[in-house]
């Protein structure tokens, strides 16, 4: 039983009778999807920000570093990779955060498990996948990013970069005086309140403007527009959808609906969700913030890394979808 | 009243910095403002999610930015 089927009632009355379109034609069809997919969409975004920050409450990076020190290598990776899952990555927060790690004691393969899950899986965009392609692609998308970032990581450990650190940082001194604060449930329920309300004034307008051009698309383009031009027999179209997708970042949340309505003309899934993951996962900003604690040489290595493991994952998913 | 910003400068923690002077304006209460955007003075502090506010010394809150209504709430 499809939980929205209500909606899709509200919608055909609203589009059809009070909005008098016709059913059945292009402009009647595009908005009634435009429509529904905005209304459905708010409803998982509001629901699963809510969810995601109220864990998150529990989980704030002072926590984290505590949690993380002195793990067993591929075990800390693991838990590094799934509490990225529930926190989210602003970039601006990324130097501070990875001096604190470091200095705690937290290794760098477990720090960077870390920073690629962060951003990589993040939950604007599974609730997203969610209610435009279903739970198996949004469970899909975070397994196969929890795998890249427990991987990635795990490789970055054994590969001893620790020198290409930038030696600063290891000079810097965390005081360890901090008292994390006690919350109560109410107090961690308006935490997480404050949070829906200050996401979804950040990411609606693009999600509404992705839906907008998606629904276009929907109505409007040919069918099997890309199937000649990106679609599977064409090999170079994951790597090039990941290099358009890495400086594409403010735009994820915009970025997924629009993919959603490209797949309908033919683009291959696992090159929708490799793209989709460039854009969240590696950022142009990220990259020069990071650049302050890291060497060159390591910042291109955890790109490098990164980018073969998301090229990977659209091969992989094109080959066995 | 001493209150500090601690962040490295990002959109948040202009925010955060806009916000507190708000709440101060409204209070009309006699406070200074400072913003703390060394990486070392902030890690002084034992935090590593930004921005933070600290009201006398005291971390009173990191890794969020605060609306001016809740600012006030901590500097009754």
């Amino acid at each position: 039983m499809d939980l929205f089927y209500p909606i899709q009632i509200f919608v055909d009355w609203l589009v059809y009778s009070i909005f008098s379109l016709k059913q059945g034609t292009i402009l009647g069809e595009a908005i009634n999807f435009f429509i529904y997919d905005s209304i459905k969409i708010f409803i998982l975004l509001v629901v699963i920000i809510f969810a995601v920050s109220y864990i998150r409450t529990y989980l704030a990076p002072e926590r984290v570093k505590k949690i993380l020190s002195n793990k067993f290598e591929i075990f800390g990776n693991m838990i590094a990779a799934t509490i990225g899952i529930f926190t989210p990555f602003c970039s601006c927060s990324a130097v501070p955060l990875f001096i604190g790690f470091v200095e705690s004691g937290v290794s760098l393969g477990t720090t960077f498990s870390y920073l690629i899950s962060a951003p990589l899986i993040n939950e604007v965009a599974a609730a997203l996948l969610l209610g435009l392609f279903g739970w198996k692609i949004a469970l899909l998308y975070i397994a196969s990013g929890w795998i890249i970032s427990v991987v990635a990581g795990f490789i970055m450990g054994k590969m001893h970069l620790e020198k290409y650190v930038e030696d600063y940082v290891y000079k810097i001194k965390v005081k360890n005086n901090f008292r994390l604060e006690k919350k109560t449930q109410k107090e961690r329920a308006k935490d997480a309140y404050e949070e829906v309300k200050s996401i979804i004034k950040k990411v609606f307008p693009y999600v509404l403007v992705g839906i907008a051009i998606g629904a276009f698309i929907h109505g409007y383009a040919p069918e099997n527009l890309l199937t000649n031009i990106a679609g599977k027999g064409n090999w170079f179209a994951v790597p090039i959808a990941v290099l358009i997708g890495i400086p594409l970042y403010s735009n994820a949340a915009g970025v997924v609906p629009i993919v959603s309505s490209l797949i309908e003309k033919g683009l291959p899934l696992g090159t929708a969700l490799a793209f989709m993951m460039a854009v969240v996962a590696l950022s142009l900003p990220e990259m020069i913030i990071l650049r302050k604690v890291l060497k060159l040489r390591l910042l291109l290595i955890y790109v490098a890394i990164v980018t073969a493991g998301i090229i990977f994952t659209g091969y992989l998913f094109n080959w066995i979808l | 009243m001493k209150i500090k910003i601690l962040g490295t400068g990002c959109p948040n923690c202009l925010v955060l910095e806009a916000n507190t002077r708000k709440a101060v304006d409204d209070m009309k209460i006699k406070a200074s403002i400072e913003k703390v955007t060394d990486i070392a003075k902030i890690m002084e502090y034992g935090v590593i999610s930004t921005p933070a506010l600290v009201v006398n010394e005291k971390v009173v809150s990191y890794g969020r930015v605060l609306s001016p209504e809740e600012i006030k709430k901590l500097l009754r």
